[in-house]
């Protein structure tokens, strides 16, 4: 086997489709046994980048190799040292669970009867046992997902790619994934998963990279992305929008910086130094001036900042899942 | 974790020449067995499929069958039930289509060619499996077609020859099902396919001889490929013909070869570069 410093590893990536450059310079090094998150708001390229590590689509320029191998030239030995969970479950609907891994097993090269056992092993392992021998058809969403990582994992891969694994799912099945994931990595394999939640990659990832129209436009851990933008932020959600700007006002008085105001959430929000200082000033304040206040509160910033703080504008129009309101703490 | 859950060293080895051969045709049964598993989890999936056919058949056999004529004379409904099997193969374009399509939209086949198997079994998979489709689809309608009085008079071997030109035209029309498959975006533009079957399967002389319709259209009826195979089946299964005496009518048997392989020799390998552009 090659050995290589990195399990994943893109120099200068190029992929265009008509007018379109889905990817444009992508740069990636991806070490391994952790959970790499791409991160970038629709359209940025993350499927085109996870379909070109995956050898489905060839680049128009630039390089990348996979577990030691170059993905254009060698694709069927990378093909057999990773596993690819795309955006939608794919899997088998009419088959059952362990009918769609014995199958994939089967077609994995494993022979008969290891794929009928690696099934009985990963069916445990997803908690899909009980399930086993129901069509796809009746499972939920999370159990789709579950399955579909299973046959991703039916090599035990070096590397998995994940393309946005809970898009669409509820809150249960998002957990159940994000379980499987955790204890994929606990077992040793590298975790390449594309996410537009800013919660799931600081949830799951080691290291992130945020990607903005082809390319990767920063790439650190989750912490050093959140000191970039500074400290606490006072953050006021108010009862009425006429009062936003009274907000806004009320903060700036305590803030270097021009707070934020986010209407569709009647949230207005800023950096601030001394805490506690800057949060009763601006209750004072909001007290003083008669304006009705839903929410008050510090917090540490998030990577939704930081994403707003890279990609600016761009961001905005990025759909936003309602679970994941961040709400405020005092 | 088990052992197994490390792939030992020759599961991450690159199988050489003949091995690849090999694994070409396990990886194809691998996918036509998930083909056989469709039609044994979902028998009424047959019966949905031949539902058009059949009643066909009674409305063509039976509600209008005392309008219709055959030219040069003979019953109606023997004429008419090669004209279903032959409209079933026809029809069948749609069926390969569609699956190809559900696997395209639904990430199986990217979830294939993610893997190490080999990239032909997609293809010659889908192939196999629909062909077997088409057995059982001939099967129900030729038992179907005993109860209500069809007859093959042409003895085992030519009976056994009409069916293998019938499979001959499905199998053709596989490549164009696959070809069409890899380029509808969706489901529902796959079920729109049935406005191009339709007239392909009914401009011909499945129901009605070609000299009886309007000269230009019976040419059209006369030179689809489905008239002549059923034209070739009529004969070999000793029902009514009626052809107008032109000469694609009379090259029937010869036709009902010669079109599939000419299908096939257009459509496999435009079908086959599609998959190939996938990775574009
Ligand atoms: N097959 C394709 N044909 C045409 N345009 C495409 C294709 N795939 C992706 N694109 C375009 O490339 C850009 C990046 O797409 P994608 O990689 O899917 O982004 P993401 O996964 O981050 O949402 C988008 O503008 C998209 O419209
Ligand atoms: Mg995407």
């Amino acid at each position: 086997m090659t050995t290589s410093r990195y399990a994943v590893l893109a120099e200068g990536l190029r992929k265009r489709y008509g007018e379109t450059r889905a990817l444009d310079g992508f740069d990636l090094a991806v070490p391994h046994g952790m959970v790499y998150g791409l991160l970038g708001p629709n359209g940025a390229g993350k499927t085109t980048a996870v379909r070109i590590l995956s050898t489905l689509v060839r680049p128009d320029g630039g390089r990348a190799e996979v577990a030691g191998y170059d993905v254009a030239r060698q694709p069927r030995i990378v093909r057999r040292r990773i596993g690819l969970a795309g955006q939608h479950a794919a899997v088998d609907e009419i088959l059952t669970g362990r009918q769609n891994l014995k199958m994939f097993g089967r077609l994995f090269h494993l022979g008969a009867k290891r794929a009928a056992r690696r099934a009985d092993e990963l069916l445990e392992q997803f908690d899909l046992a009980e399930a086993a021998d129901k069509g796809v058809k009746e499972y939920s969403g999370g159990m789709r997902r579950r399955l579909d990582l299973a046959a991703s994992m039916l090599l035990a891969p070096q590397v998995l790619f994940m393309d946005e694994p809970t898009t669409g799912l509820d809150p249960r099945g998002r957990n159940e994934v994000w379980e499987a994931i955790r204890s994929l990595v606990a077992g040793g394999t590298t975790v390449l998963l594309t996410t537009q939640y800013l919660d799931e990659a600081d949830q799951l990832a080691g290291r992130i990279a945020v990607m903005d129209a082809g390319r990767v436009i920063a790439d650190d851990s989750p912490a050093a992305l959140k000191d970039t933008i500074g400290g606490d932020q006072i953050e006021v959600i108010v009862q009425d929008a006429a009062d936003i700007p009274g907000a806004r006002k009320a903060i700036a008085r305590v803030s270097a910086v021009e707070p934020t105001a986010d209407d569709e959430n009647r949230r207005v929000h800023a950096p601030v130094t001394d805490r506690v200082a800057a949060l009763t000033e601006v209750a004072r304040t909001l007290q003083d001036g008669g304006i009705a206040v839903e929410d008050i509160g510090l917090r540490r910033p998030t990577l939704d900042d930081v994403f707003l703080r890279l990609t600016g504008a761009r961001a905005e129009a990025r759909p936003n899942r309602p679970d994941t309101k961040e709400t405020a703490t005092a | 974790m088990s052992a197994l859950t490390t792939p030992s060293a020759s599961d991450l080895l690159e199988p050489d020449r003949e091995r690849r051969l090999y694994w070409a045709m396990a990886d194809c049964w691998t996918v036509v067995r998930r083909g056989l598993t469709h039609l044994i989890r979902q028998p009424a999936n047959i019966a949905w499929q031949l539902g058009f056919p059949i009643v066909s058949v009674l409305l063509f056999g039976y509600v209008f069958g005392s309008a219709m004529t055959v030219p040069g004379g003979g019953d109606y409904r023997e004429f008419l039930m090669p004209g279903m099997f032959g409209m079933t193969m026809a029809f069948g374009f749609m069926n390969t289509a569609y699956l190809v399509v559900l696997d395209g939209t639904k990430g199986v086949i990217d979830r294939f060619r993610s893997m190490p198997m080999a990239p032909s079994a997609v293809v010659t998979g889908r192939g196999v499996s629909d062909l077997i489709g088409a057995t059982l689809d001939l099967a129900v309608l030729a038992a179907a077609a005993l109860v209500v009085g069809w007859r093959s008079d042409g003895g085992p071997v030519a009976t056994a020859a009409a069916f293998g030109l019938l499979l001959l035209l499905r199998f053709a029309l596989i490549w164009i099902g696959v070809l069409v498959g890899l380029m509808v975006p969706n489901e529902e533009a796959a079920g729109n396919l049935f406005a191009v079957a339709f007239p392909f399967a009914m401009i011909s002389s499945a129901f009605v001889a070609p000299s009886l319709m309007p000269g230009w259209l019976g040419t059209i009826a006369a030179w689809n490929p489905v008239s002549s195979t059923v034209t070739a089946t009529r004969e070999l299964f000793g029902n009514p013909v009626a052809t107008g005496g032109t000469w694609i009518e009379g090259h029937a048997m010869l036709m009902a070869v010669v079109w599939p392989l000419v299908i096939t020799a257009v459509f496999l390998p435009l079908a086959v570069r599609r998959f190939q552009r996938l990775s574009r």
